[in-house]
């Protein structure tokens, strides 16, 4: 799934990384909490937060996050997108809530980190 | 970056302690270097996580702390030296879950009790040694020839 269509199917907002909507994801995990996103994520990971200071996105370059996505309108802060901008992590902002976006991308074929997948 | 043959390389980083705003910045700039110097991307990631497990722990309870990084050609090492309250009971803080974590800490995204536990999953080799009052020292090493494999 592209990052573009992620965009249109969660009806998100680009912070930063307009020119990476071609970016293909190939799974996704949810957390606010950073430490379980050190313990759990993969690299290539989508990862979908309510978290928006800048640990957010320090976090997702450690582990080699593709993109990011802030749910319930959240946006990082200032010190968050320069890191972003410099490291080239695309991030968007839903209105969805988290069970909300999670769920919409899974049920649209987006597996999460363990390979697990939606069957309808 | 100071070299100090051809075949090492170390550095320090500084880290203190509260210091919410830059947490984090020594392991970005560790996984830069890393970058840099071609190290495997999986070693990297792994490292990177290592440094930055072992940076928060310093921003959210030690008074302030130094982390090096030392590299040679079969060896990728991590030393935490930090002054603060150290560790009472390891074994226990080596367990998945627990934690001392103030709400302050937990609303930066951190204080789940996974820290200690996922540096350990993490390395190669994990040492850690800690005196109450004083401080604590981490030893995280990660192999990179086949020989120095645990």
């Amino acid at each position: 799934m592209t990052l573009k269509e992620i965009k249109k199917l969660l009806n998100a907002e680009i912070i930063i990384g307009e020119d990476c909507l071609d970016v293909e994801i190939e799974f996704a995990g949810g957390s606010d909490l950073m430490s379980d996103v050190l313990a759990f994520g993969k690299p290539g990971i989508l990862l979908l937060t309510g978290l928006s200071n800048a640990q957010s996105v320090r976090t997702a370059n450690i582990i080699d996050a593709r993109a990011v996505v802030y749910v319930r309108g959240k946006k990082p802060d200032k010190v968050g997108i320069e890191i972003a901008r410099e490291k080239g992590i695309p991030l968007l902002s839903t209105q969805h809530m988290m069970y909300t976006a999670c769920g919409l991308l899974f049920s649209h074929g987006l597996p999460g980190v363990s390979g697990l997948s939606y069957k309808k | 970056m100071k070299m100090s043959n051809e075949d090492e390389l170390s550095q320090h980083f500084e880290i203190t302690g509260r210091d919410f705003s830059n947490a984090g910045k020594a392991s970005t700039s560790i996984k830069e270097i890393l970058q840099e110097i071609g190290i495997d991307s999986s070693i990297t990631v792994r490292a990177s996580i290592a440094a930055y497990e072992a940076e928060m722990n310093v921003v959210m309870y030690a008074k302030k702390g130094v982390l090096t990084l030392n590299i040679t050609p079969e060896k990728l090492r991590l030393k935490l030296e930090d002054e603060g309250p150290g560790i009472g009971d390891i074994e226990m803080a080596m367990q998945e879950g627990f934690s001392t974590a103030t709400d302050e800490m937990r609303e930066m995204g951190f204080g789940a009790g996974m820290g200690l536990p996922n540096i350990k999953k993490n390395a190669d080799r994990f040492e850690i040694s800690s005196t109450p009052g004083i401080g604590t020292s981490l030893d995280i090493t990660f192999c990179l020839s086949q020989t120095e494999k645990k």
